[in-house]
């Protein structure tokens, strides 16, 4: 289950829902796409190309060779994340690389997209149908649409239900901007909801039936605007992945010149600790995104090299401050002049 | 015999005290009731096999009784109506009340003593406490149930109970943090597992505190406590001395 915290304009978050649904299609997996915001049809009509061509995959080879050899491989390794969330035990890839690539710029062709069989849920079609849940003293947008992805997981088999069905496939769900007022829930808009366990409680059913199934989710949420940070804390607890972009537009940050070469930070709040006393906690904690003329990046953050005379102590501490390390394995960062992890 | 132990992690996972318990109170001939809220069967499963038990195996012979919370807590929305017999544990989510006694009831039957029982001493094991506050149980009702279970367990039946629960220093969760703070009263023993307070580190992924509460047991007893650090490998954790780590030394 991994639980994206949008940016603030929700532009980054949106791309990299896309990038997710966009693997599916190219893996050959089933979609389900969820929103209260936008009809799925459209948001599957705008998922990126994949890059299949040689060339492409040669070019950025090289790039990023004579750039910095590290990057290329974190990309890699929060692509792998993302890879890695069948909760069964998956067969593993036989790629030799982890995920596609994919061009911005351009359009998924239709013909690809109907390739794969996917469903959609969009909120405001479906309030109209009766709902035949119990009561179960949680939003009833909510409601309706665990009970339409129980449907579609039990009907589709991908919860093994059928053994007739020789081709077990996955089914990647994308649920856009959860906890939004769209869905009916004030979390967003209030200091004191009227019903605080609506969200964690979805999320606990829907975690039940990630687990019982072939399927992964990605779900992004406002963060910033939930104002009861309880929440926040108890939704870690129930994800997997948690994941947080924050985007300089509008910030103090985007003229930090420390800052210039990357669109905004991404903080990893949690990783997945599945069937194994450990983790595989990466060496680097601070990433960076930057969203170049065709691709998405996630980059190790790292400072330009120090050649001004202007540039003052001040905003370096200020960078090691907000960079924020949690993981599984750490306090918070000692604040001081050293810069512990860089 | 008879004793309560609160495992508190902070800014870390303290799962793996979880898995040790779990495992270290099988080998030991325990009868256990395992309400495993927040992770799958298989999981644990996997992780015990590394450690040397089969979770299926202690269910087959009767001597684990596990509740598997995400797979109930479907059966609860989405399965038929509930036999009138047996109701589900997680009764409370569905709303027709805010206890939790259909979950203490589950317990209470599951740990009670069969003729024919040849276990050494019933031990209930929780994984995690505040799944349940998640879930719409109010704070009072998951402290009614710690202590219905405590009187039954570790009085009754001289058992003992592990419950494992997270905190934060700045946490915003009250609610959460107000069952932390009780249980922490209430507890014999408390192993704390925090993150190291300078930050991340390969070698050493935290530290851990442990709390021998003296001072419940006879006044004017001071609460010994001692503090290690560990690192978490593929079987095996790994406690040292702080600052004593493989990698300084």
């Amino acid at each position: 289950l991994v639980f994206t915290e949008e940016d603030k304009y929700g532009l980054y978050s949106n791309l990299l829902f896309k990038y997710f649904l966009a693997e599916g299609v190219v893996c050959g997996h089933d979609l389900f796409v969820a929103s209260a915001k936008e009809h799925p049809d459209n948001i599957l009509k705008e998922l990126p190309a994949p890059l299949l061509d040689d060339t492409h995959g040669k070019e950025l080879g090289d790039e990023a060779a004579a750039v910095k050899s590290g990057d290329v491989q974190d990309s890699m390794k929060i692509a792998w994340r993302y890879q890695n969330l069948p909760k069964m035990e998956a067969s593993p890839t036989t790629y030799t690389k982890f995920g596609h690539y994919y061009d911005i710029s351009k359009k998924m062709s239709p013909e690809l997209c109907e390739s794969i069989k996917w469903h959609s849920f969009y909120l405001h079609e479906e309030l109209s149908s009766q709902p035949e849940m119990k009561t179960c003293k949680m939003n009833s947008g909510y409601a309706r649409l665990l009970q339409s992805i129980q449907r579609i997981i039990s009907q589709e088999g991908f919860d093994g239900s059928d053994p007739q069905k020789k081709q077990r496939n996955v089914l990647r769900i994308g649920i856009q901007s959860l906890g939004s007022i769209l869905w009916g829930d004030d979390i967003c808009c209030s200091d004191t909801p009227e019903d605080t366990h609506s969200l964690t409680k979805f999320l606990y059913v829907l975690r039940g039936l990630l687990r019982k199934s072939l399927s992964a989710c990605i779900i992004t949420v406002p963060a910033h605007l939930i104002q009861n940070k309880a929440i926040m804390e108890r939704v870690t607890n129930l994800s997997d992945v948690v994941v947080g972009l924050e985007s300089f537009i509008g910030s103090e940050r985007e003229t930090n010149p420390l800052y210039k070469d990357y669109h905004g930070l991404v903080h990893v709040h949690q990783i997945p600790r599945l069937n194994s006393l450990i983790c595989d906690v990466s060496d680097t904690k601070d990433l960076a995104f930057r969203l170049k003329r065709k691709l998405f990046t996630i980059e190790r953050l790292h400072l330009p090299p120090d050649l001004s005379d202007t540039v003052s102590r001040a905003s370096k501490q200020d960078l090691a401050g907000s960079a924020k390390l949690l993981s599984s394995g750490c306090g918070a960062m000692a604040i001081g002049k050293k810069h512990l992890d860089f | 015999q008879g004793k309560f132990t609160l495992l508190r992690d902070t800014r870390t996972d303290g799962s793996f005290l979880v898995h040790h318990f779990l495992s270290f109170y099988l080998r030991a001939g325990c009868k256990v009731c395992f309400v495993a809220l927040l992770q799958s069967f298989s999981h644990y499963s996997i992780v015990a096999q590394k450690l040397g038990v089969s979770l299926a195996a202690a269910k087959e012979r009767g001597q684990l009784v596990f509740l598997e919370g995400l797979k109930s807590c479907l059966d609860l929305l989405f399965g038929e109506e509930e036999q009138p017999g047996q109701p589900s544990p997680l009764q409370f989510v569905s709303g027709s009340s805010s206890e939790l006694r259909a979950l203490f009831d589950f317990v209470r039957v599951s740990l009670a003593p069969h003729g024919s029982d040849s276990w050494k001493g019933p031990v209930l094991l929780v994984d995690d406490l505040g799944v349940l506050l998640s879930l719409g149980a109010s704070p009072v009702a998951v402290l009614d149930f710690i202590h219905y279970c405590r009187v039954c367990v570790c009085c009754q039946l001289k058992g003992n109970i592990v419950v494992l629960v997270h905190s934060n220093e700045d946490s915003e969760d009250e609610e959460n943090e107000l069952v932390v703070n009780s249980l922490c009263h209430h507890s014999n023993l408390i192993l704390w597992a925090e993150g190291l307070a300078t930050g991340f580190c390969k070698d050493v992924h935290g530290q851990i505190k442990i709390i021998k509460r003296l001072s419940l047991q006879q006044a004017g007893e001071q609460d010994v406590v001692q503090i290690y650090q560990y690192k978490i490998q593929e079987r095996n954790v790994t406690f040292f001395a702080r600052g004593l780590s493989a990698a300084v030394l």
